[in-house]
């Protein structure tokens, strides 16, 4: 009998439904293999970078002879060591393997060690003679801005005219907020393995969300082609951003080990020297001036942002763009001047880090607003609302793209009253009026999210599928796995394309020699491009079977139809593995490439206009908190999100993310501060001294909901929105609860200066600050 | 004393005679037993990556520990059971409940943290006693992750207690209880190898003329700082004396007027007690740090390493604890806080060690209140931390002892403020001017964890909120959940 489509059994593993992690048995059985347990290769050397003890100096000499007689040492490497060019940046050429000459952060790599062993190639280190010529370091965003110093140009955005708004407005406002930077703190710290292959190549395990821009590294120390480099991960421990350049330090120092010495090299970072070396979320200084009408609805705004680069380029060009993309938020400004300063400074070349820019440039605009709603004594929510896009000729963004995709106003309503922030904003007024030394804070906030990499040419992705003549599929691609669940995303893209149980997927490492020339696993486009990528693959090995299957049993293509793990043609069911059996014995090709660009997408650089975003991903947080005006301790008491997911691809992978995004996001905005003592040393390099949240630091009352209205009006990979970035934003909301109850220590008097992260002592200096301000108001 | 270790790798019993006496327990799984579930996040014991299980034998069978293994040295395994996420699948192959809770939970994303999560998890699991959600983000408070923002680890959790124990450490518990209790026989080992000695005496006695013979050794217990000397520092430490096996420093007596707390006692060990008779230290112990460290750190090692922090030594001193000292056959009773010479400098003569320390119960008519502050509530190192205890007698003060950490290079008394309070009426004003006092008690330093003004602000504070909570007992003071607090 015939069977027909009606059939309501499903595959296991299809999109849109709820499956575990592929790796989660490995993960908990401590059987999944990260870099530094993979068997090491025998005579393998093990390498230590030193790092310079200057933040900014000139190396007059550097003595390296008791470090290569030092015991176990195999070989040394500094700058001329290298046989090609001495350069590991993403971009622009300049961050050097080894310090030439200078130096321009403590912690900047000068030379490395290979010994036996770790213990003897540090020790090694230890006996090197610098002599340094200190020159004058600037620390602070303040320091480079004082002395007009800049890795790039400035960049200006301009909507309008906002100098005749601003001096038109009924209301004018202006201030100065500071934003701090942030670790990764991924667990799985910087490794990369290098192991000598025939002719001069050179096989590196990374971890890294870029393989390609590594191998790219690698050959260019090592100066010879790119296909004498291959790079290979199966899985990070947590990348966060962290991972995107960053790891071509590690690789390229492994390999140059390796054409050093012949034998295999690792290089494995402890979590100081990790912290210490490797770059980390841009601090941001954000001056504001802006007018507004007295409903609250923002008539004009000017943003100078300045950030904190570090000493090299690395990803700051489209970092603080995405500032300046997401400065607007949710909201139309009507007219808008956006500059943009990339500081140098003599610190670690910060870079990219989960929002990528976008969470400094919508903090700020989430703060104006508060500060807005303050001035005109009006509820927050209120202003935002009014401020929202939409409406006739409120659609245009300060870079000149139309906002068309826009739910923000439907998921706050919904939110609004399925948190119940109206009746609890009134009743912690009522508790904050009697409560003398707690006071509690609440804030709904917005997020409106750019998705693209807003580099228009990395918009692009490659998969390899094959399929093997027992039915069974290997799945590769260019994306990158760190915990987000991507390989699962993907493989079920791929089951629900051939209608196959996903078991019979195999997921398989991300190496350079499989899939070439891809772009980063970053900007949340992991499944988007990837997820496309595979679905490309699959189709034309469909395509291929259908037509194969059509000739064979001689019927129409169209009675041709993929059920759960088996194939109607015409009146005949045969299985899945039958079909790929008699197409590979037919001699029909059975493995299939597939790419995907991102359409739509444009910009224009010189004119700061265009289309740099296919779509937008939008959410909202409302957090509730309580805070100690004695101590600045705090605690959030209670967090409501909605997010939209579009057709979520997987709704418990979603929830992960939107879960670890927001605490993520509430660390950075709260504890998670990076502290450089008076010579340049950032002295929180371990998590005995850098506080990310912990497991109490989530409030038991959180409730959160992918927006079940959720469809991505884009043709994405069925539908679905990008889910990596976004939600970390929707933690803005406890920091604006936070400056809530600040503002209720001083009876709501004053609007409270707090800059993040909002750690205990700056919410007990901002409310200090406040009762002070507020006593000499009423005196 | 016997030379070598033995121990119990999971259910294999090993035994090393040479090995580095300061070699990690993670170094020795990842590199000579291959076994890699087990991870470095941070090699500090503040991440939790690398937790591991010790079983060791207590009166009623054996007791599960929850450990950083990046901290722990290896001779410190002799007589025990050492457990690694590899050995807790069943004997078929299939997982753990504390593992498959984690998996049906979408508890692990990069998954780089999760075998300590299980490992905290399975530990918990075998000491029975369900823990409700609240108790349960204690147990995990020393695993950090990065990538799930906690909820459904703490939803794993839950499932994986009420799933009960029923494993193969249970079915295996009778057997590994017997092969403990033969090795408990022989107690005494040393391990002498990479040119360092480790001795475990295994009585106060023999401790005693062991230092006297190595005075230069150092004292060790849960090696929860002097790990750190190794796998952060790269020292290296010729001689080494653990104490975990001398019964007489393991014991908590109750005297007439105090408790009395051996050296080797953990503050896992000492936590209950005291936080009977003073809720605030229970509270303040549980915040000391994760479970995992608690486990393994002492109360006693907290006071004789001389940190200028502590969190239990201002606590102390407040309650006007006394420490007894032991050099050969020779004690002395000190006050605590007369131990704290300058930074970095204590009352203690070379082969003299801290052998108790005696904590006053509870007076009538006396309040005690202390709190910790810094960055993060758990796992994070004090900014400040104030004490504070007090005799009211008709609304004045009889007698007031104020001590703070952080707040000088030891933990150190206010004595001015103290003086400004003694004698006077318990109100407002006189507060106010206490906490100007404190301004000339301690001129406290800048750091990561505190700005000077902040600390200083704090400190005053503090001495607010020990008013408030004594005065004005109607106010609410406190974000978080605390114990019945010992107000008034």
């Amino acid at each position: 009998m015939a069977e027909t489509a009606q059939t309501s059994e499903k595959i296991h593993g299809g999109v849109h439904g709820v499956l575990v992690h592929d790796s989660a048995a490995k993960h908990v059985a401590g059987s999944a293999i990260y870099i530094d347990d993979i068997p090491e290769p025998p005579g393998m050397l093990h390498v230590h970078i030193a790092m310079s003890t200057r933040p900014h100096a000139r190396i007059r000499a550097m003595d390296l002879e008791a470090v290569r007689s030092a015991p176990g040492v195999a070989c040394v490497l500094s700058a001329e060591d290298v046989p090609g060019i001495n350069d590991v940046s993403p971009v622009k050429g300049d961050d050097p393997m080894f310090a030439e000459g200078l130096v321009e952060y403590a912690g900047q790599s000068t030379f490395a060690v290979a010994a036996s062993t770790i213990d003897e190639a540090r020790a090694a280190a230890d006996l090197a003679k610098i002599d340094y010529e200190d020159l004058t370091p600037l620390i602070s965003v303040d320091d480079a801005m004082e002395a007009g110093s800049f890795v790039l140009p400035d960049y200006k955005m301009t909507l309008g005219d906002s100098k005749s708004a601003l001096n038109g407005a009924d209301h004018r406002l202006s201030g100065r907020f500071r934003v701090g930077g942030q670790d990764h703190f991924y667990l799985e710290g910087m490794i990369a393995l290098a192991v000598p292959g025939e002719d001069s190549d050179v096989h590196v395990y990374s971890s890294t969300q870029h393989p390609s821009e590594v191998q790219h590294n690698v050959a260019k120390v090592l100066g010879v082609p790119e296909h004498a480099v291959t790079i290979e991960l199966r899985r990070m421990g947590g990348g966060f951003g962290g991972k995107e350049s960053q790891p071509s330090l590690m690789a390229g120092v492994a390999a140059l080990v390796v054409r050093k010495t012949g034998r295999a090299a690792k290089v494995r970072l402890d979590r100081d020297d990790d912290m210490i070396m490797t770059g980390k979320r841009h601090d941001f200084r954000i001056d504001y001036d802006v007018g507004f009408d007295s409903e609250g609805r923002i008539e004009g705004i000017e943003y100078v942002q300045a950030a904190r680069c570090g000493m090299s380029a690395d990803l700051s060009s489209a970092i603080c763009d995405r500032a300046m993309f997401h400065a607007d938020n949710c909201y139309f400004l009507g007219n808008a001047t956006i500059k943009s300063h990339r500081c140098k400074t003599h610190t670690v070349s910060n870079t990219a880090f989960r929002g990528f820019g976008g969470p400094q440039g919508m903090i700020a605009m989430e703060r104006v607003i508060d500060e807005i709603a303050f001035t005109l004594g009006k509820d927050p929510v209120e202003i935002r609302k009014l401020n929202f896009y939409g409406g006739e000729g409120r659609n245009i963004t300060p870079y000149h793209m139309e906002v068309e995709d826009n739910v923000i106003g439907e998921i706050i309503a919904e939110l609004e009253a399925s948190s119940d922030y109206a009746a609890r904003r009134a009743a912690m007024r009522e508790y904050n009026a009697s409560s003398r030394y707690l006071k509690k804070g609440i804030a709904l906030t917005p997020v409106k999210f750019g998705i693209s990499f807003t580099t228009s040419h990395l918009n692009q992705a490659g998969a390899l599928v094959h399929v093997y003549k027992d039915g069974s599929v290997h799945l590769n691609h260019g994306g990158t796995e760190m915990g987000q669940g991507l390989f699962t995303k993907v493989a079920q893209v791929v089951a629900e394309e051939f209608q196959i149980d996903i078991a019979k997927v195999k997921i398989t490492s991300t190496t350079t020699a499989k899939v070439p020339n891809t772009s980063a696993t970053a900007a949340s486009s992991g499944s988007d491009l990837n997820g496309m990528a595979a679905q490309a693959a699959a189709r034309a090995i469909k395509t291929r079977l259908i037509e194969h299957a059509a000739e064979a049993y001689s019927v129409d293509q169209d009675q041709i139809e993929f059920l759960p793990n088996r194939v109607r043609i015409g009146n005949q069911v045969v299985s899945f593995e039958q079909l790929a059996h008699e197409a590979y014995m037919a001699r029909v090709s059975l493995s299939s490439t597939g790419f995907y660009k991102t359409p739509k997408i444009h910009w224009d650089a010189e004119g700061a206009r265009g289309r740099p975003f296919y779509y937008f991903a939008y959410g909202a947080a409302v957090s509730e908190v309580l805070l100690d005006t004695l101590t600045g301790e705090n605690r959030v008491t209670r967090v409501d999100i909605l997010h939209d997911a579009g057709k979520s691809l997987n709704p418990a992978l979603d929830y992960g993310q939107i879960e670890g995004g927001f605490i993520q996001g509430m660390g950075w905005l709260t504890t998670e501060e990076l502290w450089w003592n008076e010579d340049g040393h950032l002295k929180t390099h371990a998590p005995s001294t850098y506080k990310i949240p912990a497991c109490s630091d989530r409030p038991d009352d959180f409730r959160m909901k992918i927006w079940e209205k959720g469809r991505n009006v884009e043709n994405t990979i069925y539908r679905s929105k990008a889910i990596g970035e976004p939600p970390l934003m929707l933690a803005i909301s406890v920091f604006a609860a936070l400056t809530d109850a600040v503002a209720a220590a001083a009876g709501y008097k004053v609007f409270p200066n707090l800059d993040a992260p909002a750690t205990p002592e700056a919410l007990l200096f901002a409310v200090d600050d406040a009762k002070a301000r507020a006593a000499e108001a009423s005196a | 004393m016997r030379d070598g270790i033995r121990f119990l790798l999971g259910h294999e019993e090993r035994a090393i005679g040479t090995i580095d006496p300061t070699m990690t327990v993670l170094r020795y799984l990842r590199e000579h037993e291959h076994l890699t579930g087990t991870k470095e996040g941070c090699a500090e014991g503040d991440c939790g990556a690398c937790t591991v299980v010790i079983g060791e034998l207590a009166d009623d069978g054996i007791v599960y520990k929850a450990v950083n293994s990046c901290i722990q040295f290896m001779p410190l395994l002799d007589g025990k059971q050492l457990i690694a996420v590899e050995h807790l699948a069943n004997e078929d192959g299939s997982l753990h409940p504390a593992q498959q809770a984690m998996c049906d939970h979408h508890a692990s994303q990069c998954g780089f943290c999760t075998p300590g999560f299980v490992m905290s998890l399975f530990a918990q699991g075998e000491n029975a006693a369900a823990p409700d959600r609240g108790a349960l983000k204690d147990i995990l408070a020393g695993n950090l992750c990065r990538c799930t923002g906690y909820g459904p680890i703490l939803d794993a959790g839950e499932a994986s207690v009420e799933q009960g124990r029923s494993d193969r450490f249970e079915r295996a518990e009778e057997k590994v209880s017997n092969t403990l209790t033969t090795w408990s026989d022989d107690p005494g080992v040393e391990v002498h190898s990479h040119g360092k000695s480790y001795y475990a005496p295994s009585s106060a006695d023999e401790l005693a003329s062991l230092y006297l013979e190595h005075p230069d050794a150092h004292i060790i217990s849960g090696l929860t700082d002097v790990g750190l000397w190794v796998t952060k520092m790269h020292r290296t430490l010729p001689a080494l004396i653990y104490i975990g096996n001398v019964p007489e420093l393991k014991s908590i007596d109750l005297t007439e007027d105090a408790i009395s707390i051996g050296a080797g006692v953990t503050l896992a060990e000492a936590h209950e007690v005291l936080g009977t008779h003073y809720p605030d230290l229970g509270e303040l112990i549980r915040r000391f740090a994760s479970l995992q460290i608690r486990n393994v750190a002492t109360v006693c090692g907290n006071i004789a390493n001389g940190s200028p922090i502590g969190d239990t030594p201002p606590a102390f001193i407040a309650l006007d604890a006394q420490l007894v000292l032991r050099h050969g056959d020779e004690r002395r009773t000190i006050a605590l806080e007369d131990f704290f010479i300058e930074y970095g400098k204590q009352d203690r003569a070379p082969g003299e060690f801290v052998e108790r320390v005696l904590v006053p119960l509870p007076e009538p008519n006396v309040s005690f209140g202390c709190y910790k502050i810094s960055k993060r509530f758990d796992q994070d190192i004090s900014a400040v931390c104030g004490a504070f205890s007090a005799k009211f007698e008709y609304g004045t003060v009889e007698d007031i002892r104020i001590c703070f950490g952080g707040m000088a290079g030891t933990p150190q008394r206010a004595t001015k403020a103290e003086g400004t309070l003694r004698g006077g009426a318990w109100d407002e004003a006189t507060v106010r001017a206490a906490m100007d006092a404190l301004g000339d008690d301690y001129t406290p330093l800048t750091d990561m964890r505190g700005s000077a003004d902040y600390r200083m602000r704090a400190a005053r504070n503090l001495l607010f909120k020990f008013f408030a909570e004594t005065a004005d007992v109607a106010s609410e003071t406190r974000v978080l959940d605390v114990p019945e607090a010992a107000h008034g």
